[in-house]
């Protein structure tokens, strides 16, 4: 197995009028090359800030602790991210190693640049090359994506595509620089179901083509089946579950995750009632003591929930899950 | 009295002018010559990608778009109304009796207004109540029905979740006493696990204060769960009609079809297997001849691009608008 990155007890707090907010809890994770790693929770879980983390791409009122290390392994040895500061370091990184695809794409790209001369400027700044080779590769990578005629759409801006189109472009943007790794920040939430098919189908080709490592941040559980590998499941900064795709989706060991499942609405059974996780996520200045979880919890075990955060538990080699209900057992 | 039809639409369009002078424009039909009839008490589901006509249509069931061809009419057994030629008072007692539930709970919602002022607003603006008194009255009532703590009343939507948000404007949206209801994606912005307590209440609140819903969506598991009746739509017209369930075991139309091939599915090994819609809805500006799904479908022959298919009977209050759907049912 091919080692991209290695995330190492990132815990990571914003400085804020009101406090100092947890956003992230010594959070651990690996990723190989040609892996999809799905990552899952609700808004204000902090899925999103550990993957900018990835990139050292958050804002400046955040706090790294000392003990959080992301490693970024590239052919010639490991890079440790956060102790990158200077511009020219971090470029090597934001943009060249990793690159980043989000939700929206209208507000991704310059409204009153063309897109083919924004692809131009990122490529020229990540790769020593001419204007003319720069946007023979644009055009390039827009007719790998699947837009039509790429030779034209290239002058063309952002507003004159379609939403679908808009985030092909995007896609070809971020894969223009043949980053290792693309972080995928809920690329098909805003898309048509037929169009989201499509792009997924794209982002699965790229994966073996490209050989790339992609985080896959979604709150969508049937995007993560059909596309990832394993799915990380985040809560309140916490990681609260990990393993492969088919083993969390079928036997989900944290209540969390379960009731996640459980307020799927799900074609199969149209007569299954919708259960709710019961209460709203608590806000980040009041983490609930012990396991962030307990409040909302049905499947509280005793005083220890409230008092003690879960150790993680090895379900299998590939499986872990953070709960008390697993403190000490081994693999039933 | 549930067979009762509350609203029916023969042959609706709504169409608007673009382009520029009286003599060089052309008409835009968003909605096409669309006969609905949503029974009382019912959960009618309309579904389609963006562009299809479907936010239109609801609008236009509320008269709040212009109703350019076709009729519409209203019959609660209290009043009963042509929607194409309401006169000013009827048009504010329609108002009263027809409401609106938002898609984006964080846009729907005033700031600078306390919870209490946001659900009696309606009252006050519609002059349904006499007294503050009263207004209170009424809007402790239906705040508790819709599960919202009374000492919240006093605060401002800021201090809220997404899932509290979105019981505060459906308080609004019922506090009139409506019987019609349009929720317009109205649990799209939702994470999982308060999209399924969101569902929960408006089938709680549909039977206890005997509502008609249009729930318009582009998230078909919502829809199979939630919905009595479900429409399709594509590019203005309706292509499909049928009780949920027929509609979900036995897709006739092509579009249909795709649209539910499209959909993620949970299960892992599934992958691959959906068949995909190529391309994407034409512009509503430059619409195809004939059957307006043509250029998509896998199954066109010449016939379609010529002749526009009607709806047809299929089964009972199944109806579908394809010239070859019972050819289809041989090929599967």
């Amino acid at each position: 197995m091919d080692r991209l990155i290695d995330v190492e007890n990132l815990t990571l707090q914003f400085r804020t009028d009101e406090g100092l907010i947890t956003a992230v809890d010594d959070v651990s994770f690996s990723l190989n090359r040609g892996e999809v790693m799905g990552l899952v929770g609700e808004s204000g879980s902090g899925k999103s800030v550990t993957a900018k983390a990835l990139m050292h791409l958050n804002a400046s009122n955040a706090i790294y602790s000392p003990e959080s290390r992301i490693t970024l392994h590239t052919d010639s040895g490991g890079i440790d991210v956060l102790s990158l500061s200077r511009a020219a370091d971090l470029k090597v990184v934001r943009g060249g190693a990793i690159s980043m695809i989000f939700q929206e794409p209208m507000a991704s790209f310059a409204p009153s640049i063309s897109i083919g001369k924004q692809m131009i400027e990122q490529l020229q700044l990540h790769a020593e090359m001419s204007k003319a080779q720069a946007r023979e590769i644009a055009i390039e990578m827009l007719d790998r994506v699947g837009i039509s005629d790429p030779s034209s759409r290239v002058d063309q801006y952002a507003f004159e595509l379609s939403g679908g189109m808009r985030q092909r472009a995007m896609i070809a943007m971020a894969l223009s620089t043949k980053p290792r790794l693309l972080i995928a920040d809920e690329p098909t939430t805003a898309l048509d179901v037929t169009i989201q098919a499509q792009v997924i189908d794209l982002m699965k080709e790229l994966v073996d083509e490209f050989n790339m490592g992609i985080v896959f941040i979604t709150h969508d559980l049937g995007v993560v089946a059909q596309t990832a590998d394993k799915v990380s499941v985040m809560y309140l900064g916490r990681l609260i579950e990990e393993g492969p795709v088919r083993e969390v989706i079928r036997d989900p060991r944290h209540p969390y995750t379960r009731g996640l499942l459980a307020a799927l609405p799900r074609l199969d059974d149209l007569d299954a009632p919708l259960t709710p996780v019961p209460g709203d996520i608590p806000s980040p200045l009041e983490r609930p003591t012990g396991c962030v979880f307990n409040t909302r919890c049905g499947d509280v075990v005793g005083p220890a929930c409230s008092a003690s955060v879960p150790l993680e538990e090895w379900i299998d080699p590939a499986h872990r899950v953070s709960c008390h209900l697993y403190a000490g057992k081994e693999a039933s | 009295m549930s067979d009762d039809i509350l609203i029916s639409a023969a042959g609706l369009s709504v169409g608007y002018k673009i382009g520029k002078g009286i003599f060089q424009h052309s008409i835009l039909k968003a909605v096409d010559n669309v006969s609905i009839h949503i029974k009382r008490g019912s959960f009618f589901g309309l579904v389609g990608e963006s562009g299809s006509g479907k936010t239109t249509l609801g609008r236009a069931l509320l008269n709040a778009v212009p109703i350019t061809g076709g009729n519409a009419t209203y019959d609660d057994g209290d009043v009963n109304y042509d929607l194409t030629a309401l006169s000013k008072d009827e048009l504010g007692d329609y108002r009263r009796r027809a409401q609106l539930i938002f898609q984006d709970p964080y846009a729907a919602l005033s700031p600078r207004m306390t919870v209490r002022d946001i659900i009696a607003e309606p009252l006050e603006v519609m002059k349904i109540t006499s007294s503050r008194q009263e207004t209170d009255e009424r809007v402790r009532e239906i705040a508790a029905r819709c599960r919202l703590n009374l000492e919240h009343l006093r605060r401002f939507p800021h201090a809220f979740s997404g899932g509290q948000r979105q019981r505060i404007s459906i308080a609004r949206a019922l506090v009139s006493r409506p019987q019609f209801i349009v929720a317009d994606e109205a649990v799209a912005a939702l994470d999982v696990s308060i999209q399924a307590d969101v569902l929960n209440l408006l089938k709680q609140l549909q039977g206890e204060m005997d509502l008609t819903f249009m729930f318009i969506s582009h998230d078909l598991s919502v829809v199979a769960h939630t919905c009595d009746h479900v429409a399709v739509m594509y590019l203005g017209r309706l292509v499909e009609t049928a009780p949920t369930r027929q509609l979900f075991a036995a897709p006739k139309h092509p579009y249909t079809k795709a649209l539910f091939s499209a959909i993620p599915s949970l299960n892992p090994d599934d992958r691959g297997r959906a068949q995909r819609l190529e391309g994407e809805i034409p512009s509503p500006t430059n619409q195809p001849s004939g059957c307006k799904f043509h250029t998509r479908c896998p199954h066109v022959i010449d016939r379609c691009r010529s002749e526009e298919p009607q709806l047809e009977t299929a089964d009972g209050a199944h109806e579908v608008a394809c010239h070859r759907w019972q050819e289809l049912l041989k090929v599967g």
